[in-house]
């Protein structure tokens, strides 16, 4: 019987859409790429993306314009690369219209503008499979362009779970193939539900969403499970302020989520996936719903699926915005239409999850990271990480740090030389402070303990926590007592108010923290807030309210000196706390431009043209405008 | 059946399966009228056999529920963790003075609706906010006031 064109039920279909894939991704005729994710969309990547195909048409070449994920290289978007067969592919960074049309009228004349190339890629990865995408066949160079491996930002990174972020056109269904969709097969096909299990115990996969929980017995659980039918859900309400790394997984490869969900489902006898989204992520909404299309009309999804008995489907339910959906108990209540409030467990959902069914709950990324599980074997998985934190985890390096981007490391490399080498360092003129871990469960990690390694362990000893992959570097211009009633201004929003606990005590923890922060604070506050703190994490039933003290705790802990300048001395030695600040001209440096009183939308700032000007601190709301625009940087902060 | 008009406004992409889709419809609602209207929400509940009581305890736990109007631009300025430790309170404010508001919320004249966000996820690119659609990066404040601009002229030439 001959399948429906375009259906994926064999193998043979599997490697002709595949080489179709190979084709695409390295075509016969020049390709120039354009990230297309939603970072690289706010810099402006469409008005680029249109810019180059104008200047193609008008130009009449045969090049082909696609559109790519992320390769996480944030700091530098958008991105374009452009792709001559067989030489390396050249990445180009902070492009814009007028520079992008520049670049295309030099490429027939073969004008590589090397002045904007920020990178050379002879050839990349694929964990999967094991083979390498080759550009070029030669480690050619680029009038002097660093490669990717002699750049710090990747030189220390191994993408197995991005593995094809920024490498394909996350719309293709046949480039991904060309890079997955194998392990589906093998674990159809060749493998018992029981063989997925142990490779999983093997690989030593913890769950990627923070909580760092065994992905093979969750799953092993579900499987004994007698009841039906079973779910898998997909837990992509990455909620945490500062984290990005779901949102780029789902846009720019969205079927690697599938392949591992579809997995799970033939693993756990489950006939039914949900991939819970957040809505702020309209990008990863489009892009997932588009790849469940394609995967229906591929027949990877639906009934008989390689020709097997197996059938699964999967949905998409978007998040309505509630941080506490998160956690599995709410998120699951969420899904059933109720208000996201968490429940005790046990049971737990692998038990009575969804409809009271059993249910397997993983992060996006633990999800991306079965395929090549699947494909290389446990043990493949397992050499990389240390001993009880296996394999890669991706992170959003953010904050002070020269290099902001989406970065993924083998466990147990340490924080130095995420935040050194990756992200380049701190800015000039400033020192590092702190780095902020696991999001508002997680805490602040001095520059003493900045050799800790990156493992769940480690990480909870510290006070903070892995989290699902925020990491948020803090320099000098930080002040923690800020930070600290930033996070619990962001918990006691967020609290559902079940618990008492959680629902109170973040509140007057938060009116503590504030009135320190306005120089209000009485020397006992501190004690009052540990005490505080001991009790919402004690007396609360979730992941929320059990952790929403650690923000103030490791603040504590490794900044009290802050803690007690604000109470005792009535100062905020960051000079950010608003009450306790006060904004002045240093006539020296006063040039008497004008432009601050331009901005100063207070008219606080008085003096005559080309004499030094003072600011009147009775109306100055120290907003900051004309710290912004002063060039000769003559406005001091007190 | 003197409710249907009201619903029949709203594409329902999916078919009532029960109380999971009560979320989604309202979703769909909020989306069409940017908020959710008190004679649809009764709709629902007589519709759907919902006490409105359930669908207004769901309506005010979501935060991407409004139950009052809305105006015409949705500014949301993200205070993720990046974004506030590079002044993103500073830009919400100046947005606040420039549009002559106390607070967060809509335009007397619905132009704009101001909210705070927690996070929009392009930390790198911090401090953002997204008008409607579209996002901004790499925000000082001296580029708000052109931006609100551009979207007030929109509203004008619409009205």
């Amino acid at each position: 019987m001959s399948a429906a064109p375009g259906r994926i039920a064999t193998l043979s279909h599997l490697r002709q859409a595949a080489s179709r894939g190979r084709k695409r991704l390295l075509p016969s005729q020049p390709k120039i790429l354009v990230g297309l994710g939603s970072c690289g969309l706010a810099t402006g990547a469409e008005e680029v993306f249109q810019a180059i195909s104008e200047e193609m048409t008008d130009l009449k070449l045969p090049y082909k314009v696609a559109a790519t994920g992320c390769i996480g290289w944030c700091c530098q978007e958008p991105l374009v690369d452009v792709q001559f067969p067989g030489t390396p592919r050249v990445t180009y960074g902070r492009m814009d219209p007028h520079k992008a049309r520049d670049l295309v009228r030099g490429l027939p004349g073969g004008d590589l503008k090397s002045k904007w190339a920020v990178g050379v890629l002879t050839g990349y990865e694929n964990p999967v499979t094991g083979t390498r995408l080759r550009y070029s066949k030669h480690s050619a160079r680029v009038d002097g362009v660093r490669r990717y491996e002699e750049i710090p930002l990747f030189q220390h990174q191994v993408r197995w779970a991005a593995r094809n972020c920024g490498v394909i056109d996350p719309t293709s269904l046949d480039e991904y193939i060309a890079r997955g969709y194998l392990a589906l097969y093998k674990a159809l096909t060749a493998m018992q539900p029981r063989e997925v299990i142990a490779e999983l115990d093997h690989s030593g996969l913890r769950g990627r969403g923070g909580a760092g929980f065994p992905t093979g017995k969750k799953w092993e659980m579900v499987a004994q499970q007698k009841a039906t039918p079973k779910y898998v859900i997909c837990n992509a309400d990455e909620g945490d302020p500062g984290a990005y790394m779901n949102r780029t997984l789902l846009e720019s490869d969205p079927h690697s989520v599938l392949e591992g969900m579809i997995i799970g489902g033939y693993t756990m006898g489950a006939a039914e996936g949900i991939v819970y989204v957040r809505e702020e992520y309209p990008l990863a909404v489009t892009r997932i719903e588009g790849a469940l299309a394609q995967a229906e009309n591929a027949g990877l999804l639906g009934e008989k699926i390689f020709g097997t008995s197996f059938g699964f489907r999967i949905r998409v339910v978007k998040g309505a915005g509630a941080f506490v959906c998160g956690e599995e108990t709410a998120l699951i209540a969420s899904v059933e239409g109720r208000v996201g409030e968490p429940r005790q467990r046990p049971p737990f959902p692998a038990e009575r999850g969804l409809w009271g069914k059993p249910t397997c709950i993983n992060n996006v990324e633990t999800w991306a990271d079965i395929p090549p599980i699947i494909m290389r074997g446990g043990d493949w998985y397992a050499q990389v990480g240390t001993k009880s934190s296996k394999g890669t985890k991706t992170f959003c390096l953010v904050g002070a740090v020269r290099n902001p981007a989406l970065i993924e490391v083998p466990l147990g490399v340490s924080l130095r030389t995420i935040v050194e080498d990756i992200g380049g360092g701190i800015p000039e003129g400033r020192s590092f402070k702190a780095i902020q871990t696991g999001g508002p469960s997680g805490g602040c990690i001095p520059e003493s303990l900045l050799d800790l390694t990156v493992d769940y362990e480690s990480l909870n000893q510290a006070g903070a926590i892995m989290g699902s992959g925020g990491m948020i570097v803090m320099d000098d211009s930080s002040c923690m007592v800020d930070i600290a009633k930033y996070y619990l201004g962001f918990l006691a929003d967020e609290s559902c108010g079940k618990c008492f606990s959680c629902r109170e005590g973040l509140k007057r923890m938060l009116e503590i923290v504030t009135r320190i922060t306005e120089g209000q604070g009485r020397e006992d506050d501190i004690a009052l807030l540990e005490d505080l703190g001991w009790m919402v994490r004690e007396a609360s039933l979730c992941g929320l309210g059990r952790t929403a003290p650690n923000p103030v705790l490791s603040t504590l802990r490794y900044f009290r000196d802050e803690y007690l300048a604000h109470v005792r001395d009535k100062r905020c030695p960051a000079k950010v706390c608003r009450q306790l600040i006060a904004y002045e001209i240093d006539p020296t440096l006063c040039n008497g431009c004008g432009a601050c009183v331009r901005v100063c939308t207070s008219e606080a700032i008085l003096g005559e043209k080309k004499e030094p000007h003072v600011i009147d601190n009775g109306r100055c709301i120290k907003c900051g405008a004309c710290l912004e625009v002063c060039q000769p940087k003559a406005i001091l902060v007190e | 059946m003197g409710d249907m008009p009201i619903l029949a406004g709203i594409p329902a992409r999916n078919k009532w399966e029960g109380r999971e889709s009560l979320i989604p419809l309202l979703q769909e609602v909020q989306s069409q009228f940017h908020y959710l209207p008190e004679d649809v929400l009764r709709a629902i509940s007589r519709r759907f056999q919902v006490p409105l009581r359930d669908i207004v305890h769901v309506a005010t736990f979501y935060n991407c529920f409004s139950l009052e109007p809305r105006g015409h631009h949705q500014v949301k300025v993200c205070l993720g963790t990046a974004c506030h430790v590079r002044g993103a309170q500073r830009i919400l404010d100046r947005i606040l003075r420039e549009l002559g508001m106390a607070a967060c919320g809509t335009t007397r004249d619905y132009a704009f609706t101001v909210e705070p966000v927690r996070c929009l996820g392009c930390c790198a690119l911090a401090p953002i906010m997204r008008v409607d659609q579209r996002t901004y990066g790499h925000l000082q404040q001296s580029k708000v006031p052109k931006v609100l601009q551009h979207y007030r002229s929109l509203v004008e030439v619409a009205a």
